[in-house]
């Protein structure tokens, strides 16, 4: 009767020859690989996990250190709510604006030879412009349209029109929602382009040769599949509007009107110790309204890339 | 070979699928930047027929097809379907059903949603919609997955997919536009043979542009070999093969020996044997002028002789053929068919006689 | 023969000219303000004081010393953190895709994680962690690098990561190991000069984005370009302006240079219009 093995192994020997013993497999320690990348996780640790742990343990400390809610319920607070309502309501607005204005720029920037010189100037302005300190835009705009500023005396002088009448508006919220979009255009066609670039030809020349108009292409194909990375795109937009700081604490001396002014209030002050929990806080509810637009982010990240590569 | 099938009386198809139409493509020109893409092209294809356009990239197959469709522009020339001229007629009133390389499926579509996507645009209402959709995917044979998407069907499902849009709208002309070429050689194999069945029984004209020789010739019922932008051939794939119009048809067109000879009065000696000309006008008038036949692998007979003097150097087994590569005395290599029960004959060292069948060679230029 | 396709690319030339144009306008609006702003003489006239004192570098520190610190702090940060970025940064996304594929996606999260967490957030619970890096190294702006380090990282793993796919880096990797090659020859001479570009465009935007920071250098009480401008501007807003457009000016420059030096390479998807 022949030896019968159960699991036929085309290296097995023939039944009846003594067996060679089997080469030993080396099974790799994970251990001495995971030490290559000790550096980087130590780093984070402290840097990145301690940081956020302070935080958001912070957040629930009371003045005696023990575990309270108070912190977190005292930013249902009027003047903190509003201030939240105030970041939500110029994140949303900036990120609108930013978005269409940004994404029209974006479509004539993918019209245009995919090398040539306007594109790639468009784009490296655009990174620039995207990523530059608040500072720096806070005094251009100072330059601009402040008090003194280039256009504000044009049209005082040419135009007869003061657009200071009522106030000087710039150093308050209207004046942020128009330094915001200078940055939040840009930004746009940076996490936009890539979307753009993948909607293939193809899909025109087929919906076309299947009988459709520009119109019919544009409903029914291309909006569709631009939808999501649009929606993400302004989504990334708000958030990063929302965590803005520099140019208003360039901006704004007086008040706090956004959350990260009352944070930068509630860091520096000395009148209060508690107040240090509070910001922490507060920075506990921007992380939470920033990591759900990142999430939102995500997921829709995740279909557009599915469809557009 | 299925193309030699006759289409003078394509079967009427399912859902009464109209008759082809005659298509005309006349003295078309098209230039870009220096290049010519199609240099005077003329092609006219009968109703019901399909016919494959061949020829190595840059060739203006693709440009030509693209002008048909109404996706380019020509320079010069006119494009006539059923007699009428849609020179000027923008690409998304023509008409025309057609099959992309790849990628062209809308990702954001199911393929029954694909596939009713042309329907949708000539607003059929729902019901009737679903019904024809239905019926292409179960034409193309890919019915049990009308509610994947593309990004969940393999190439082979896409392509089959792509088809059936293209037939959804009854198209006048369907084109294909090197539809194969993206996919593994099996799934090549397989899709082509049913894309010319539902050729058949759907019975639209069909402009087909591939590289693939084979391809073209296994589909089609005439080929154009076309080389700059011009038309080298046409004609049914047996007269493309066994008799090239030029030593570029018979080049890029199966394989072929490149065999040193002499001329003489309208032959040319190779390896011995005196072998008649495809074009006796061609050859050089100085007999003393060495040219390069080209000779087919079925046309040279190979075997095993002791006294031979051809020494065999490798034999590829090819399934139901097998090819035998001979080096002669002076150093010029000869491959020859044969039938693979003998290869045993032919192992590496042995020495071979090698014969030439008298059919006519074209001369290399 | 007036074609379809031909007047669709000149009704797509004028849209793209005419939203550039307007946008255009809208962008360069502030930075001719800043120039106007800084060429500002008495009684309307125009000067170049101000420009002139900005290049005279030596006058430039005597009149203005925080500016000069601030400047020469941002420029050591600027340093240590693009050095600091790429060492921790590159041996470790490349180790993990090689020899640890499963830590790729926990990698993938820390490094984009700083997206989540705002500057103004993050120095709130830095503000402990510096204190003991205070104790340990001292008060200097240049301790700023750590956490400069952090914001820097999803910016720096993207471009990084990118230029790693692309190259398909196991399959370079296990062809130079089959050929005998340890791995710190697979990383150092296989792996990194393929990813050049794309080390050099994670540099280049940790390089914008350390010079245009703000909110920790402040906060921490520490000095850099952006905290010497802001408080420059309340003594002298002319030179404020001026330094600011002039860095402003100088990223621009940098990063045109990055695209033309990296732009040939990049991943765009490849559309073949024949």
């Amino acid at each position: 009767m022949t030896v019968v093995t159960p699991h036929p192994d085309p290296v097995a020997p023939a039944p009846g020859v003594r067996p060679a013993p089997a080469a030993r497999r080396r099974i790799s320690l994970p251990g001495r690989d995971l030490l290559g990348v000790v550096p980087f996780f130590g780093f984070i640790v402290l840097f990145l996990a301690i940081p956020t742990l302070v935080v958001v343990i912070g957040a629930f400390t009371g003045d005696g250190g023990g575990f309270t809610l108070d912190n977190v319920s005292a930013l249902g607070t009027s003047y903190i709510l509003e201030a939240f309502g105030r970041s939500i309501l110029l994140s949303a607005v900036t990120a609108a604006i930013g978005a269409v204005l940004g994404g029209l720029l974006a479509y004539a920037l993918v019209t245009a030879k995919p090398d040539g010189v306007l594109r790639r100037v468009v784009t490296s302005a655009s990174g620039v412009l995207a990523q530059f300190g608040g500072v720096t835009l806070a005094f251009a705009f100072v330059a601009t349209i402040g008090l003194s500023g280039f256009v504000t005396v044009f049209l005082r002088d040419h135009l007869g029109v003061d657009i200071y009448a009522h106030g000087v508006w710039l150093f308050e919220l209207p004046g942020l929602l128009l330094v915001y979009t200078y940055f939040q255009v840009p930004l746009m066609v940076i996490v936009f382009l890539p979307a753009l670039d993948g909607i293939r030809p193809q899909w025109r020349e087929a919906a076309e040769s299947l009988g459709g108009s520009t119109w019919q292409y544009w409903r029914m194909v291309a909006m569709p599949l631009l939808a999501p990375p649009f929606l993400g795109s302004a989504l990334l937009l708000f958030a990063n509007a929302f965590s803005a700081y520099a140019t208003a604490a360039s901006l704004v001396s007086q008040g706090s009107p956004i959350i990260p002014l009352q944070i930068r209030g509630a860091l520096t002050s000395e009148v209060i110790l508690g107040q240090q929990n509070l910001g922490k806080a507060m920075a506990l509810g921007m992380i939470v309204v920033v990591a759900l637009v990142m999430w939102l982010y995500a997921v829709l990240q995740r279909r557009s890339t599915r469809w557009l590569g | 070979m299925t193309g030699t099938t006759s289409v003078a009386a394509a079967p009427g198809a399912r859902d009464g699928a109209r008759q082809g139409v005659t298509v005309r493509l006349e003295s078309l020109h098209r230039r870009f930047g220096n290049t010519s893409a199609l240099d005077g092209l003329d092609l006219e294809l009968a109703p019901g027929e399909l016919v494959a356009l061949l020829g190595p990239s840059g060739c203006g197959k693709t440009t030509a097809l693209r002008v048909l469709a109404g996706l380019e522009e020509a320079d010069s020339g006119r494009v006539l379907v059923d007699g009428e001229d849609i020179t000027n007629r923008p690409v998304n009133r023509r008409d025309m059903g057609m099959v992309f390389q790849a990628y062209s499926l809308f990702p954001h579509l199911t393929a029954q949603e694909n596939v009713e996507f042309g329907l949708r645009l000539r607003g059929r209402p729902a019901a009737a919609r679903r019904e024809r959709a239905g019926n292409m995917l179960e034409l193309v044979g890919i019915g049990a997955h009308a509610d994947k998407y593309p990004h969940q069907l393999s190439g082979g499902q896409q392509q089959r997919v792509a088809l059936a849009r293209a037939l959804a709208i009854q198209p006048r002309v369907l084109l294909l536009d090197e539809p194969l070429s993206a996919l593994d050689a099996k799934v090549r194999v397989q899709l082509r043979d049913e894309i010319r069945r539902i050729q058949i029984e759907v019975g639209t004209t069909t402009l087909f542009v591939t590289h693939d020789q084979e391809e073209a010739l296994a589909v089609a019922d005439r080929v154009g070999v076309m080389r700059g932008g011009r038309l080298e051939q046409l004609g049914p794939p047996a007269e493309i093969y066994l008799r090239p119009a030029s030593a570029f048809v018979a080049d890029f067109v199966g394989l072929s020996n490149r065999l040193p000879g002499r001329v003489d009065a309208g032959t040319v000696e190779v390896l011995g044997a005196t072998l008649p000309l495809v074009e006796p006008a061609d050859a050089p008038s100085d007999p003393s002028v060495p040219v390069t036949a080209l000779v087919r692998p079925e046309a040279v007979d190979v075997v095993a002789d002791p006294d031979g003097s051809g020494r065999v150097l490798a034999a590829s087994f090819l399934g139901p053929i097998s090819r035998v590569t001979v080096a002669m005395p002076d150093e010029t290599l000869v491959v020859a068919q044969v039938s693979s029960s003998r290869l045993a004959d032919f192992a590496p060292g042995t020495p071979v006689r090698i014969t030439l069948h008298p059919s006519p060679v074209a001369l290399s230029r | 023969m007036a074609g379809v396709t031909r007047r669709r690319a000149r009704r797509q030339r004028a849209f793209r000219w005419t939203i550039v144009t307007l946008l255009g306008i809208f962008f360069l609006l502030p930075l001719v303000a800043m120039l106007e702003f800084t060429t500002r003489g008495p009684n309307g006239t125009y000067t170049l004081e101000t420009w002139k004192l900005l290049v005279d570098w030596g006058q430039l520190g005597e009149t203005y010393p925080d500016l000069a610190t601030g400047v020469a702090n941002s420029f050591g940060q600027v340093l240590l953190t693009v050095a600091l970025t790429l060492l921790l940064l590159v041996p470790t996304v490349v180790w993990v895709r090689l020899r640890l594929p499963r830590l790729r996606r926990v990698v993938e999260f820390l490094c984009l994680l700083p997206l989540t967490i705002p500057a103004i957030v993050l120095v709130v619970g830095l503000a402990p962690v510096y204190a003991w890096v205070t104790y340990f190294l001292g008060g200097s702006a240049l301790t700023l690098t750590f956490a400069y380090t952090i914001l820097v990282l999803p910016y720096a793993y993207r471009s990084i990561d990118a230029g790693l796919s692309a190259i398909n880096v196991r399959t370079l990797a296990e062809a130079s190991r089959s050929l005998g090659a340890s791995w710190a020859t697979v990383i150092w001479r296989v792996v990194l000069p393929n990813i050049r570009s794309a080390v050099l465009s994670a540099a280049f935007l940790t390089v914008a984005l350390v010079l245009g920071e703000f909110t920790i250098a402040s906060l921490l009480n520490r000095s850099n370009l952006q905290v010497a401008v802001n408080l420059l501007g309340k003594s002298s807003a002319t030179m404020s302006v001026a330094v600011s457009l002039t860095a402003l000016v100088l990223a621009f420059v940098l990063l045109m240079l990055l695209s033309l030096v990296g732009g040939g390479r990049r991943r765009t998807s490849l559309k073949e219009t024949r």
